[in-house]
């Protein structure tokens, strides 16, 4: 059914669908109308869940790893500081591989304090062992919720779908909502083969010694490398379902003859895709690449995607402070591994809310054509002029 | 196949790694045997986590879940709230250190309680944070030397009071709060029994020495727990919705320094005036404890005298305070 919702009702629609028994968490913006859309389909009958409102997100995440370890399917959202009071507990999920699936409505971190989009939340978590999935738009949002539950339950771990606040929480849309009956069918209830019971007790969460964390850190290495396979074949599986699709690990735009990229993550991709239209109708060869996946990071997926390029660049919201851009460092460590000399310029951008306008990421594409040999390190967008002449970047 | 056999349940099974005469390991024993095959247990960081799972070893035999230090009670939650309406009939208990409740875990604990989840919360208090190697925690008494509070030449150890984590939980007006101790067996067994007809958020606070924290000897123990029982400053009483229901008489009044003589913790009270002085401070914080629960007087059906009498044979059972209605 094709509705005009906001996106975090759109998403809770989603939720919705997918069953969850029980529903945990601790509101902030802009997470916060997810969990009152559901909170009150819970009230008005239209979804079987137990609502949790713990008294913090460190607890919300909590009571989700019970739930999932009692056997039941579970979903929480949060974002930026509540995301981080969770990072011991999300850590935890991932070790324990549990099949939580969240929702994070991507916000800035502080101080200063800020409740606008970028990515600096989740991604500082990108080594929590979660799958990590960045999407572009509410559709997108919807369908991958769905998909992550699939994911999560198929491979055992946890599942984050990343949407970007305000740009996509509080944004209407247009969006097509599978039958309940559909779902259903696609989505079995979960069966956690690991279920706490009385009947057959179990320990779950023991202790380790240094003579075998080692290896476990190393089977859930490997658990969410093979992730990748399972998010691929779960993308094609609700393409043949629901006939939609917005990628797997990656979405390429008019890569073909392309021999500049762009890639980027989440909602700017929709400007980016414009960028490229216009800047092809001026005869550029360029092309754009949408990261949907961190985590799993498809480093095969964007080497084979980026053969034919002479120059990348990327464009993020987010920044591990004293470093540079999270993802340009990844990428350029994956072609480095491949023995592929690829120039990977780095561009952060859109902290805090900062619009990513057309004319900012025709700026990202016209910086990197003018560059020289040498890869652009860490270039901050749109960098407000008079403190770019009071403390001078690169 | 079906492993809940009640007659043959050791919950927690030899082969542990506790130190001996540890009274977590006594303790944690007594209720889980008490609380039966059919219940999920969480357990919050801390030693009992620690000597009872070891590699892929586990000395549980009822199912068992351990997340981090802090959000045991918030664990529960969400596996009491995953077993809502379903067919099974399993109770859920938390398990938690003094720190693990007093403290880091406090906050859980508060809306565990405050969102009424259908769960037992056992914390097993030795006064101090002994996984880590004895560093105080909210629990730890007055004067007690720690690691992290230890006597000097500008100190006569832990200079602020144990927290009244009884009054705090019964102050959310739950069914059932209790103290109960190691020392107390038939006692012990009336009140997790009790806790686990109620339905709703029940809290236990079961005393539990630590021979290596409280530097006594391991056989000593039971006589510690006994102690802080008769001298008061360890009253063992029951409230039902923030009420007091239930108060152990003391049969036999001790002084504090019975029970301090006993432990290496509070050596150096008996050094000098500056140790006379916090002497007479735990000797006022007792009798406040006396007063306040009418520890002489209680009119219950039996006192710490014969409810060591009972443990040796005796009967069971627990009585009302006076006043309450059974
Ligand atoms: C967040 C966090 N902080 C600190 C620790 C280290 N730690 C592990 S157990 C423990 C103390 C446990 O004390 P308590 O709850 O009293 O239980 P006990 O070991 O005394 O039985 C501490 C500080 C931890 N595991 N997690
Ligand atoms: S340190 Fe204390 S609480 Fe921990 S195992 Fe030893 S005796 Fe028990």
């Amino acid at each position: 059914m094709r509705r005009q919702l906001e996106g975090s009702r759109a998403v809770a629609e989603a939720v919705r669908l997918c069953r969850p028994r029980v529903i945990a968490a601790y509101p902030i913006t802009p997470q916060t109308h997810i969990v009152e859309h559901l909170s009150q389909m819970v009230a008005d009958g239209e979804l079987a869940a137990e609502c949790i409102n713990t008294e913090s997100e460190f607890a919300a995440a909590s009571v989700a790893l019970g739930a999932v370890a009692a056997g039941a399917r579970a979903y929480t959202a949060s974002a930026a500081q509540g995301l981080l009071l969770m990072t011991e507990v999300l850590f935890n999920i991932a070790g324990l591989r549990l099949p939580v699936v969240m929702t994070c409505a991507n916000r800035a971190v502080g101080a200063p304090i800020n409740i606008f989009n970028d990515h600096q939340d989740s991604l500082s978590l990108r080594d929590a062992g979660w799958i990590q999935l960045y999407v572009e738009s509410n559709q997108e949002a919807v369908d991958s919720m769905i998909q992550a539950y699939r994911i999560a339950e198929a491979c055992e771990l946890p599942v984050m779908v990343c949407m970007d606040g305000f740009f996509l929480t509080h944004t209407f849309e247009p969006v097509e909502l599978p039958e309940q009956a559909q779902v259903d069918a696609w989505l079995p209830p979960l069966r956690f083969s690991r279920a706490l019971d009385p009947v057959a007790p179990a320990t779950l969460g023991g202790g380790s010694e240094p003579d075998n964390y080692l290896e476990y850190r190393r089977a859930q290495h490997q658990a969410l490398d093979h992730a990748a396979d399972e998010i691929v074949s779960t993308a094609a599986a609700f393409q043949s379902t629901f006939g939609r699709t917005h990628g797997a690990l990656i979405d390429g735009y008019r890569l073909d003859d392309a021999e500049r990229v762009l890639i980027t993550l989440g909602s700017v991709m929709g400007a980016v895709r414009d960028t490229v239209d216009a800047l092809r109708e001026r005869g550029e060869r360029v092309g754009a690449l949408k990261l949907r996946c961190v985590r799993p990071f498809p480093a095969a997926g964007l080497v084979h995607a980026l053969r034919g390029a002479r120059r990348v660049a990327v464009l993020e919201k987010a920044i591990s402070a004293g470093a540079g851009g999270i993802i340009a460092a990844e990428l350029r460590a994956a072609m480095h591994a491949a023995g592929i000399a690829l120039p990977v310029d780095g561009f952060v951008g859109g902290l805090g809310g900062r619009d990513l306008t057309p004319a900012s990421i025709e700026a990202v594409f016209a910086a990197s054509a003018a560059a020289g040999p040498a890869p652009i390190g860490c270039q901050f967008v749109d960098v407000d002029a008079a403190d770019e002449a009071a403390r001078p970047g690169e | 196949m079906d492993r809940r056999d009640p007659f043959r349940l050791n919950a927690l099974t030899s082969g542990h790694r506790a130190c001996s005469g540890c009274g977590q390991a006594m303790a944690a024993r007594m209720v889980g045997d008490l609380i039966g095959p059919d219940a999920i247990f969480v357990n919050a960081t801390g030693c009992l986590q620690v000597f009872t799972t070891h590699n892929a070893q586990s000395a549980w035999q009822v199912p068992w879940l351990h997340s981090v230090f802090a959000n045991a009670a918030a664990v529960a939650s969400g596996v009491e709230a995953a077993r809502r309406g379903l067919p099974g009939s399993e109770r859920v208990v938390v398990q938690a250190g003094d720190g693990g409740t007093f403290d880091i875990g406090l906050q859980c604990l508060s809306g565990m309680i405050e969102r009424g989840h259908d769960a037992l919360f056992v914390c097993y208090d030795n006064e101090a944070y002994m996984n880590t190697g004895v560093q105080r925690s909210g629990s730890t008494p007055h004067a007690a030397r720690t690691t992290t509070s230890p006597p000097g030449r500008l100190s006569e150890g832990k200079r602020h009071l144990k927290k009244d984590m009884l009054a705090i939980v019964a102050a959310h007006h739950m069914p059932y709060a209790a103290t109960a101790s190691v020392a107390f067996f038939p006692d012990l067994k009336a009140k997790v029994e009790k806790a686990m007809r109620l339905r709703g958020p029940r809290f236990l606070h079961v005393f539990s020495p630590c021979p290596l924290g409280w530097d006594h000897d391991a056989a000593a123990s039971v006589q510690v727990a006994r102690l802080a029982v008769e001298t008061g400053l360890f009253p063992l009483v029951e409230l039902e919705y923030g009420a007091v229901t239930g108060v152990m008489r003391l049969a036999q009044r001790r002084p504090v320094e019975d029970y301090l003589r006993l432990q290496g913790r509070f050596k150096h009270l008996f050094k000098d005036a500056h140790g006379a002085a916090e002497l007479r401070h735990l000797q006022a914080l007792a009798d406040a404890n006396i007063r306040r629960y009418g520890l002489l007087d209680a009119t219950t059906a039996w006192d710490t005298g014969e409810a060591g009498r009972a443990q040796r044979g005796g009967r069971g059972g627990y009585a009302p305070a006076h006043g309450a209605a059974s």
